[in-house]
């Protein structure tokens, strides 16, 4: 048994590709100019993201390569831009372009990290809750509800602060970033425990299930390896919504202030920091920081739009 | 109808005790609130009386319902960073929220109604397609950049309208009003707008939707063919049937215009419970944090029970499916 699974293993995964061009949702993409025009700028961010330490003119994390000498220095297209400056530098001398770059990073990996972590927390919940009914879905669920309550941005806020109260003030940059993203985890679980729950309650009656207790496998496994492959569908599209509600999230907390530190600047609090000078004409220093957020999350937004309709089935 | 109203009170005073054990919790997380108070120097009998005065020796049940009698009596306690009584705080500062989400709240029925409408009569007009990129536009932005971006253009670059506070008030009894004076009301229209516009746009597509689909029901098309105008159908007929679930979306939304106010009122220096709760955030103010939380706790849980009875009084059908299984 075992060894005529690993004979046919690779033969699957070696079309993976093919398998990939000949489905539906690939047929729907190449359909759609939207999603296909969403899709790159997405990837152009992300690769901008990840190329970040590379194509900057200057690393902003680091005092040193900044100089008050360059400090609020206009666009290139301006008659006194400085070059390699392209967007500008602002109060500090830091190149406002390296700053998007780093800032795009780190809202990223944020973004990410918490839709991992609320995805995780969610699924795994969800799961439980539908797969063993009972006392423990009610707990759970009426959790939920409590938690729907209550905006998300709330939750983050408060759980932040909560945390930062008994943690002390003195925290490093990467606590910061490991609270953000608890924040967000615990702010959004809460829609795909529902999601995951309302599947597995459709699915936990079908035969192969049945089927899989009666040659005795544990509850975990069956869960995990037969019913969540089946349940996946709608949580790729929550997850695909929840990175750009997870981005806003972790801007807005930094643009509240109580998200990452100056010194090490996401999006959101380059935002914050450069709000200050809109009044004194130095506009670019806010600007390119909410162009680039705004042009993510609206292509994220588009990209989680044309995948709930094209996953839908009923609109096929 | 009285079991079904009884049980949503029931669940909604649990829901209310969830939350205030939520809050009390943060008392016991966030550190000794003994530090809050005294200075570094104090000597350590001094701080044993405080703690003693504070009633922190007392078993973690006692505290707690020491606790919960004072929120039901509306006692908050003291906030550390102004050193006044949490509630006079909030109620200095809730009539600059309520006017805000209440101008906010305004604003968005009244375009996204008649934006939704337009989009759904005149589906193939470029009007209407520049109305539902707007839409995806607000639904997609956050609203701080939002805001920034009307500062920038109406108050930085046109000069038209005030960027931050709440103009001149009107002082009426304890309650502070920007509507009687013109720069109240003039300070009043960014923020709202601000605020507004996710709503704006939420019940923009709501009603879109809704028309869309009422326009296709057999009782337009009768309405058509005993030869009544175009505009009593549509408005008379179509916008009547498509109004119960846009009230309902508003109203179970205005929690959220209350919360989401946090960030508008920060954008603006608007001096409500937002921008309260958001110092007291950085500056770990926890009486305030928690009143605040438990606040918006209670005007949910208040709109989501009216909805709901609200609801069972309209529509018989519920009331019957309810009254069946209760």
């Amino acid at each position: 048994m075992k060894a005529s699974t690993q004979d046919i293993l690779p033969a699957p995964k070696r079309s993976a590709l093919a398998r990939f061009r000949d489905s539906d949702l690939y047929a729907s993409f190449r359909r759609s100019k939207l999603a296909m025009g969403a899709f790159a700028v997405t990837l152009l961010f992300f690769l901008l993201a990840v190329a970040a330490p590379w194509i900057s003119p200057q690393n902003p994390y680091d005092p040193a390569q900044l100089e008050l000498m360059n400090s609020s220095l206009p666009p290139l297209w301006y008659a006194d831009g400085v070059s390699p400056f392209a967007l500008g530098t602002d109060d500090q001398g830091r190149d406002v372009l390296s700053a998007v770059f780093y800032g795009l990073r780190l809202s990223l990996v944020v973004g990410l990290l918490g839709v991992v972590v609320s995805g995780f927390l969610g699924i795994l919940l969800g799961l439980v809750a539908g797969y063993f009914g009972g006392v423990i879905d009610t707990l759970i669920m009426r959790v939920a509800d409590v938690q729907l309550t209550f905006p998300a941005i709330l939750i983050a806020l408060v759980v932040d602060g909560v945390a930062k109260a008994a943690l002390g003030s003195q925290m490093d940059a990467n606590a910061a970033i490991g609270l953000i993203v608890l924040s967000i985890g615990l702010s959004f679980w809460v829609q795909y425990a529902r999601t995951v729950r309302s599947s597995v309650l459709v699915e936990k009656n079908k035969d192969y299930v049945q089927a899989g207790r009666l040659i005795g496998l544990s509850s975990p496994v069956i869960m995990v390896r037969h019913v969540l492959p089946n349940v996946l569908g709608p949580v790729f599209v929550i997850a695909t919504i929840n990175l750009a509600l997870a981005i806003i999230t972790e801007a807005t907390l930094s643009f509240l202030g109580t998200g990452l530190p100056d010194s090490m600047p996401s999006l959101g609090t380059l935002i914050r920091t450069g709000n200050r000078f809109l009044f004194s004409g130095e506009w670019w220093i806010v600007a390119f920081p909410g162009l680039a957020l705004a042009g993510l999350v609206l292509a994220i937004n588009l990209l989680g739009d044309w995948l709930r309709d094209a996953l839908n089935p009923r609109l096929q | 109808m009285i079991a079904f109203v009884l049980q949503r009170l029931l669940q909604s005073i649990a829901v209310l005790f969830a939350v205030g054990l939520i809050a009390f919790s943060m008392f016991r997380f966030a550190g000794d609130p003994v530090n809050q108070i005294v200075g570094v120097d104090t000597p350590y009998a001094e701080r044993v009386a405080i703690r003693k005065d504070l009633g922190l020796d007392d078993p973690v049940a006692v505290q707690f319902l020491r606790y919960a009698g004072n929120v039901v009596r509306g006692e908050f306690g003291t906030s550390y960073q102004f050193r006044q009584p949490v509630s006079a705080l909030l109620a200095e500062r809730m009539p600059a929220t309520l006017e805000l989400a209440l101008c906010a709240t305004i604003f968005a029925l009244t375009v996204g109604i008649l934006m939704g409408v337009y989009c759904a009569l005149r589906r193939e007009t470029w009007l209407a397609k520049v109305f539902l990129a707007i839409s995806l536009v607000g639904i997609s932005l956050p609203t701080f950049l939002i805001g920034i971006l009307l500062i920038f253009l109406f108050s930085v670059t046109l000069g038209w309208l005030p960027s931050f506070g709440r103009g001149d008030t009107v002082r009426l009894g304890w309650w502070t009003t920007g509507f009687l004076t013109a720069s109240g009301l003039r300070a009043l229209i960014l923020p709202s707008v601000t605020l507004g516009l996710f709503q704006m746009t939420l019940i923009m597509r709501l009603v879109r939707a809704e028309m869309l689909e009422v326009l296709r029901t057999d009782y337009i098309r009768f309405a058509r063919a005993r030869g009544l105008t175009t505009r009593s159908i549509h408005l008379g007929h179509a916008l009547k049937n498509t109004l119960v679930p846009v009230i309902t979306i508003a109203g179970l939304q205005l929690g959220s215009v209350i919360a989401f106010s946090i960030i508008t009122e920060t954008v603006f220096q608007w001096p409500g419970m937002g921008l309260l709760f958001v110092q007291a955030v950085q500056n770990v103010d926890i009486p305030i944090m928690a009143a605040y939380l438990l606040l918006v706790a209670a005007i949910f849980v208040v709109i989501n029970l009216v909805v709901d009875v609200l609801y069972t009084i309209v529509d018989p059908r519920l009331r019957l499916s309810t009254g069946r299984s209760a």
